[in-house]
């Protein structure tokens, strides 16, 4: 088990009360598996990567519950320790290629540094791996590209060599954050290509968040469903698809304009949109849009589950 | 890139000739103005004042004037003041140089060093009572007029507190030449670079400061933390340098200025016979030679300046190298 | 002729360059050829989709159809009217008719007017209304959008996203315009939203007989809201067809592998079998290629694409391909 999320809480202290950004996730990741989380706004996705990676620095926050990485607790581990881990057994890729690098240092150097932020080799070492690092993301060109800098490389490049860097101390976890949502789409054919195919070698975990179906569909062993900070479905890839339980989840696919087919006269659209998190409903915060909602929903907030295909809704629970 | 430099200097050429076109016609064509007059004295028989208008080609058309002027100065370089008869413009020019150097070269060093460590401890403590201190030091810095700073620090260190001692080894105002005096050299410029140097330690302080604390809420940062590197390292390598750029631009444009001429009244306050020094004189005395000459040489070295920062802009920042 | 039959909006040809550098610079004066040889007609009613990938030029063959932008070859008419190089001034009674709704909505709503201001803007500057009348019809404006008219006296930070695209489009139909060109109009929004908006759009062209030319990256939104689609590669149209059609059987290599690279929620496990991966980035359209703009990217191309520019032909009736090999039913 490469990690194992329990209960995990944050909030954020701010002027106008405490934001709860997530409230009560659990999830677990077996090594090699890619699990997608998908969400939108407000869902919590981003923060609770951002806790796994230990990136949380507003000093407003406050961090509760449970992550194990590989046994060992992240949660209230000293700074060090985790810049230990950080970069070297969990890596992070985030979402706008195009900022993501250093302006002013080449991609070769900037790979190098976080090589040799970890492992004790010389800079010729680290710059020959570098090489190959690139060439494992398929840079035509590897050994000219080292010299490159950030602003002299395509966004899709500049993409592969974030992955590149991301991978070059073989992290056991990956996480990604929205990593081809800034990218075109053929591009981001050519990225999801390469995650593909660098799972296999590398052997690495992965977590990555998106709010396109079809991405998670491709990508993802499992899935996860984030609303309002909490966890509202889990399942395999098959398992969500083919047979979603949570009305959010349903509405969601639905409401995804098909590429083939038929086109739908309207689309069935989810009415008002995501709460705010300052003010969230008594009971289940995806009542007031589900259009099946009932009694329980208002009162209570539905629990997930132990399930491996776990709806948090009182309707599913009854069933 | 040789078409770049090349482009530069022809744009440098054309400023100064610009600027020596507006500072000859301000001084020499200003209705009313006769130089004629002035150099010969008020009691001038018309005689004397034709002869010195002839010598001084005032007789001629304005662009003539113009090109001998800027003869004089350039080329034979034997202008000669109107109110120190007989003083060679440009040979004074010359002389007061190292010791404008001398002064602004040691402040510099001294308020870039300082400005830098207190934009680093400023912006990685921000919002502690060390940061708030740091800036309102700062601010302090800024507000004192560096004459009336200049002034307190004599009345310090040469008046008041001289036998005491912590300032007895401040040699009277004045300045020693290097070559001949090096410990003297050091020891007259001390109090000065202080001086001069408080005022900029402000500015490129909380200059500095604001740069990096911007820096860090770049996306680029998150990135560095990802890959597990110390915050140290993040603060100084990464955000640092990026800051660097504005710091760097901002010091270049305020170096040129000051060797042109700008240290004016702390060369005055401490008596350095500076460039800034002769031109304040001049000012004083209207002579026009050397207010022409002073003039031309702080422009022209604005104008390196401002090219120099260029190309060292291009040098920090890897994005303006290529198309 | 009435003006029913003309098309609504129609360029010929037109191209839009812009210069980049000097004489001076590093490389020398170079054009941008941002638009290149567009001939499009829009008919009255229809949504017409432009769909490309960065750099290929339909954010500002969108700007130059509303003349935001000055255009450099061809032709422009509205309704047969030749409207390439009018003036400003002569553009003015135009503005009314011809409307845009712009990407982001926090940057087109000026955050310190409140919003029932921004909206009533364009009444003010064109029409000869009171301001009682004003009032009422930004009160139907918003009705008409799904916005609550008691929001009338917030600021637009008050407002979610959607809500914010909302009112752009409230602003954009304020002064009953025949054509809407609408850039990118869901694509900051997250997708529960955009459902939304893309019906609110549907209702509105209904109810006020709009014709729309839809500007999106996200192709199955674009399919959804058109009834023609355009599909354009550095700067020019490469094919062009019935929205439904041409994605279930594009012609064009670059469709082939634009459509097959979306992905979608597959049921069962392969779904990645047709994808064509383009090889390479999409080129500089400072340094276009020679021949077809995509040959070096092309999976089929031959020597015949290195030298031979295609031109945009109608091979069926109502779909056009510029392509050497297209593939044809």
């Amino acid at each position: 088990m490469i990690l194992s999320v329990r209960d995990l809480r944050v909030s954020f202290r701010t002027n106008d009360g405490l934001v709860r950004a997530i409230d009560g996730v659990s999830f677990d990741l077996e090594e090699s598996e890619i699990l997608g989380v998908v969400g939108e706004s407000g869902s919590g996705k981003t923060v609770s990567l951002l806790a796994v990676m230990g990136l949380i620095t507003d000093p407003n926050a406050i961090i509760e519950g449970s992550i194990r990485y590989k046994g060992r607790e992240l949660v209230g581990l000293p700074a060090r320790e985790l810049r230990r881990l950080r970069g070297n057994e969990i890596a992070m890729i985030f979402q706008d290629p195009m900022t993501a690098l250093t302006p002013v240092y080449t991609i070769g150097w900037q790979i190098a540094e976080q090589i040799r932020a970890h492992q004790n080799i010389s800079k010729s070492k680290a710059m020959a791996r570098v090489e190959e690092l690139l060439a494992e993301v398929n840079f035509p060109n590897p050994h000219e590209a080292m010299s490159r800098y950030p602003h002299q490389l395509s966004g899709g490049m500049r993409q592969r060599a974030v992955i590149a860097m991301a991978l070059s101390c073989n992290p056991a976890l990956l996480v990604a954050d929205e990593p081809t949502t800034a990218l075109d789409v053929t591009v981001q054919a050519g990225i999801l290509d390469l995650v593909r195919k660098l799972r296999a070698t590398h052997k690495s975990a992965v977590v990555f968040i998106t709010h396109d179906m079809g991405v998670v569909s491709e990508l993802a062993d499992r899935v996860m469903v984030m609303y309002a900070g909490r966890v509202v479905e889990r399942g395999s890839r098959m398992e969500l698809f083919s047979d979603p339980r949570h009305p959010y989840t349903r509405a969601l696919l639905g409401s995804i304009p098909p590429l083939t087919g038929e086109k739908p006269r309207r689309l069935p659209a989810i009415p008002g949109s995501p709460p705010s998190l300052l003010r969230l409903p008594q009971g289940c915060a995806f009542g007031p849009r589900c259009p099946v909602q009932y009694e329980p929903c208002v009162s209570g907030k539905p629990d997930l589950g132990a399930s491996t295909h776990a709806a948090a809704c009182f309707r599913v629970a009854q069933a | 890139m040789i078409y770049a430099i090349l482009r530069r200097f022809g744009q440098m050429l054309f400023v100064m000739f610009g600027i020596s076109v507006i500072v000859f016609l301000i001084f020499f064509a200003t209705p009313g103005a006769d130089p004629a007059a002035r150099i010969a004295g008020r009691n001038a028989s018309p005689e004397v004042l034709e002869a010195v208008r002839h010598s001084f080609g005032f007789d001629q058309p304005l662009y003539v004037q113009y090109v001998k002027m800027m003869e004089k100065i350039f080329v034979t370089g034997d202008l000669t003041s109107f109110v120190n008869r007989g003083w060679r413009v440009v040979p004074a020019v010359m002389d007061s140089i190292p010791v404008t150097l001398s002064l602004v070269f040691g402040a510099a060093i001294l308020w870039v060093v300082v400005s830098i460590i207190i934009g680093i401890v400023a912006a990685a403590t921000r919002g502690s009572w060390l940061d708030k201190l740091l800036m309102a030091l700062g601010l302090l810095g800024i507000s004192m007029p560096v004459y009336w700073l200049g002034e307190v620090m004599n009345l310090i260190t040469q008046s008041r507190y001289h036998d005491n001692w912590a300032f007895s080894w401040v040699p009277p105002l004045g300045y020693k030449n290097f070559s001949d005096d090096p410990k003297g050299w050091f020891l007259t410029l001390v109090i000065p670079w202080i001086t001069l140097a408080i005022l900029y330690i402000g500015i490129y302080g909380r200059v500095l400061r604001a740069a990096i604390i911007e820096s860090m809420q770049e996306d680029y940062i998150r990135t560095a933390r990802a890959k597990g590197l110390s915050e140290t390292r993040i603060l100084l390598r990464h955000a640092l340098r990026t800051s660097l750029i504005a710091f760097v631009t901002l010091f270049g444009l305020d170096f040129g200025a000051l060797v042109g001429g700008s240290a004016l009244l702390t060369e005055v306050v401490f008596g350095l016979h500076g460039i800034g020094k002769l031109t304040y004189d001049a000012l004083q005395n209207l002579d026009l030679p050397m207010i022409m000459a002073t003039v031309m040489y702080a422009s022209m070295f604005v104008v390196i300046a401002n090219a120099v920062v260029d190309f060292v802009y291009i040098l920090l920042d890897p994005r303006l190298r290529t198309s | 002729m009435t003006s029913k039959d003309l098309p609504i909006l129609e360029t010929r040809s037109l191209g839009k360059r812009f210069a980049i550098g000097t004489r001076f610079s590093a490389e020398g004066k170079r054009t941008v050829h941002a638009v290149d040889n567009v001939s499009l007609t829009v008919w009255r009613g229809e949504t017409v989709g432009l769909v490309g990938e960065s750099g290929c030029g339909k954010s500002t063959l969108a700007r130059c159809l509303v003349r935001l932008y000055d255009i450099s070859d061809g032709k422009l008419l509205f309704e047969g009217d030749d409207i390439t190089t009018k003036s400003l001034s002569e553009l003015r009674p135009l503005r009314r008719r011809l409307q845009m709704v712009f990407q982001d909505p926090s940057a087109s709503l000026n955050p310190r007017r409140r919003v029932g201001d921004l909206v009533a803007e364009p009444l003010r500057i064109h029409g000869k209304l009171s301001s009682r009348e004003i009032t009422q019809r930004v009160a139907e404006l918003f009705d008409l959008v799904g916005l609550l008219p008691d929001h009338v006296m917030r600021y637009p930070h008050e407002f979610s996203g959607g809500q914010r695209q909302r009112l752009g489009i409230a602003r954009a139909i304020a002064l009953n315009p025949d054509l809407v060109v609408l850039d990118e109009p869901v694509s900051a929004l997250d997708v529960s939203v955009q459902a939304q908006i893309v019906n609110l759009l549907a209702d509105l062209q209904e109810k006020l007989k709009l014709t729309y030319i839809f500007i999106a990256h996200d192709l199955s939104v674009v399919r959804q809201v058109s009834t023609r689609i355009a599909v354009m590669y550095l700067g020019s149209i490469v094919e062009e067809g019935p929205a439904e059609e041409l994605f279930a059987t594009p012609s064009h290599p670059y469709s082939q592998a634009l459509i097959s690279a979306v992905p979608v929620v597959e049921t069962t496990p392969s779904g990645t079998s047709k994808r064509v991966i383009l090889t390479g980035d999409v080129p500089s359209p400072l340094n276009p290629p020679p021949g077809c703009r995509f040959h070096p990217r092309c999976p089929i191309a031959v020597e015949r694409c290195r030298t031979e520019r295609p031109v945009l032909e109608e091979r069926k009736p109502g779909r056009k391909v510029a392509c050497h090999f297209p593939t044809l039913i």
